[in-house]
């Protein structure tokens, strides 16, 4: 039993991490009707500007992961800009192609600039462990698990109180009636890119926390897991990519330690294939009837 | 013979004699010498992914999962039966062949409940699980793979690969332009219309799928008879968006296309290996580089013009 909630934590924590990248797929995937394959790069992007600052440029924490948050949301908006905007009307596959070509331009830059050589990082979360009867709760997991919800609530807030959620709620709804109601598409979208990359550099900060190691190639994999989070919730669905993520986590976690650790990733996109058959739109995804 | 049959059987034999020219006279050296067969693979990879990507116009992300069971099953089968390498190759290649469409069928049947960016999703995660099964089971040998697997598809018989990828791609050609093949494009152009005509839509899917999964797995046995060893690291998800960016770049729905990109984007790694460490930069940006060229407007003013429409044709493509 100990056993098991010790794991279920486990899997909240890296479950938690996937629903923060996933956000950033469903988002963009929701506005700009795209798979960013590039999205997984921002948390290497993220890990590798923690790294510098913190220690090479020796910065204070707080500082390093604002500059390292900032800097991606930067970058997510130099990449649409340069790569999708020119794209936006062009046939879905030619973008998804070239969010591929960005991905592995950021991979390989990276890889130029840092070697492949893997690059070791102690965690910057500074919290003491919590003990509840025989149960430790890492300092790590505390501070992931509350800065995951903290981010999933503020994100919501923005999307259903504000102007500019509104904003995007709408052209992810139609984008045609959106700019004809007077909404300015490109920056809606450029903002949709920040805020998704923004989450990114915090999921790339946390997980290096986790993983204590920054490589060129660290963002592929949790990108893809999220990515599937994002489609086993429903894509395009906000609150489906957080549920996604988080089973996703948990499904991963128990399936290592009850099952077999090669088998985990088969078990995980297993449960993605069988729930796609069942709800062809994901857990929380409608289903948009076609018109003839 | 018609005169287009003919000029086709001339390229053929043309192409054949190139290579051998090529091969026989030294004039390649031991690097481009080794990029034959892969170009020839390559070819068999993307005009099978052609087929359900661009004809049935579904985006398949696991190309290289029907390819590493066709590996797999052709390198156990030339390890473990002892027979004459003739006999060996033909039954990997059948039995490579036959496996990989069997789950190309399993893989098509949700195909009939999904589209878009669900049936991607779900392709995907296939090829992963393959890889993760591969990577579990105890006679593919884990993550270490099988290795010492016999040459027989290497570049000394480069004969087999060529005839089987000449193969492939009349087999694919005429399939298209056959009845079911037309059936396979209907949908893609409108599946509700194709549908209300009284086409079975669920069963071309099924049938592009299973074929296209079919020379995948040939592919696949080539593949682990030219380099000897098999990794389910090989065929993770990075091999399968390599298919796909040769099919996207050569044209969606054409197999000249896909033949001329393969070969291109097979030796273009090769060419810039000089520049060394900025390879894979410099690949990334020609990607991005083509596919927005592909689609401005500097593109549509030349091929307005009569001199520079000429030598990009009528249609898409590179």
């Amino acid at each position: 039993m100990l056993k098991f909630i010790e794991q279920l934590i486990n899997g909240l924590q890296t479950g938690s991490i996937y629903a923060l990248i996933a956000l950033g797929y469903t988002m963009v995937y929701g506005i700009a009707k795209m798979i960013n394959f590039a999205h997984g790069d921002i948390i290497m992007v993220g890990a590798y500007s923690l790294y510098v600052t913190v220690s090479l440029f020796k910065l204070p924490i707080p500082a390093a992961v604002i500059i390292t948050i900032a800097f991606c949301s930067l970058l997510g908006v130099i990449v649409e800009r340069i790569a999708y905007k020119p794209l936006r009307n062009a046939p879905r596959l030619a973008v998804l192609i070239t969010a591929i070509g960005v991905s592995y331009f950021l991979q390989s830059a990276a890889l130029l600039i840092f070697k492949a050589t893997p690059l070791p990082f102690s965690s910057i979360v500074n919290v003491p462990p919590l003990k509840i009867a025989d149960i430790t709760i890492s300092g790590n997991t505390l501070v992931t698990l509350f800065v995951t919800f903290a981010s999933m609530i503020l994100l919501t807030l923005f999307i259903q109180k504000t102007k500019h959620g509104t904003a995007m709620r709408a052209v992810s709804e139609d984008q045609a009636a959106a700019k004809l109601m007077g909404i300015n598409i490109n920056l809606t979208i450029a903002l949709t890119f920040a805020i998704g990359s923004a989450l990114a550099a915090v999921a790339g900060v946390l997980y290096l926390s986790q993983y204590q190691i920054v490589k060129p190639t660290m963002g592929a994999l949790p990108g893809i897991k999220a990515f599937v989070a994002a489609v086993l919730g429903g894509i395009g669905n906000i609150p489906g990519a957080m549920l996604g993520g988080l089973i996703l986590g948990i499904v991963e976690s128990l399936s290592k330690a009850y099952i077999s650790t090669e088998l985990a990733d088969a078990i995980v996109f297993g449960i993605l294939v069988l729930v796609l058959l069942l709800r062809p739109a994901g857990l929380l995804g409608t289903k948009k009837h076609e018109k003839v | 013979m018609s005169k287009s049959k003919m000029k086709n059987l001339l390229i053929i034999i043309a192409g054949f004699l190139l290579i051998t020219v090529l091969l026989k006279g030294e004039f390649l050296n031991r690097q481009y010498t080794s990029l034959l067969v892969p170009m020839g693979i390559n070819i068999i990879l993307a005009v099978s992914l052609n087929l359900v990507a661009g004809f049935l116009g579904e985006l398949s992300l696991g190309h290289a999962g029907f390819m590493s069971i066709g590996a797999y099953t052709g390198a156990i089968i030339t390890l473990n039966t002892g027979l004459p390498p003739v006999a060996a190759m033909t039954l990997a290649l059948i039995c490579g062949g036959i496996t990989a469409a069997i789950f190309g069928f399993l893989i098509g049947v949700p195909v009939l409940r999904l589209n878009g960016d669900y049936l991607a999703i779900v392709t995907l995660a296939f090829g992963e699980i393959i890889k993760s099964i591969l990577n579990a089971l105890p006679f593919t040998n884990g993550a270490k793979g099988l290795t010492g697997i016999p040459k027989y598809s290497d570049h000394k018989n480069y004969t087999l690969v060529y005839i089987l990828m000449i193969v492939t791609v009349i087999v694919i050609r005429n399939f298209v332009k056959s009845r079911d093949g037309r059936a396979v494009t209907a949908i893609r152009d409108n599946a509700i219309a194709t549908e209300s005509i009284g086409i079975s839509t669920a069963r071309y899917k099924v049938t592009a799928f299973v074929l296209s999964a079919f020379f995948a797995g040939i592919a696949g046995v080539l593949y682990a008879h030219n380099v000897g060893l098999i990794k389910p690291t090989t065929f993770d998800y990075n091999k399968s968006i390599e298919i796909l960016v040769i099919v996207v770049l050569g044209g969606m729905g054409s197999i000249q296309g896909s033949i001329i990109a393969a070969v291109i984007l097979t030796v273009l790694p090769e060419l810039l290996r000089g520049t060394d460490d900025f390879r894979m930069l410099l690949y990334a940006s020609v990607l991005i580089i083509m596919m927005i060229f592909n689609h401005s407007k500097i593109k549509e003013g030349l091929m307005n013009n009569r001199t520079t429409g000429k030598l990009f044709g009528k249609k898409g493509g590179l």
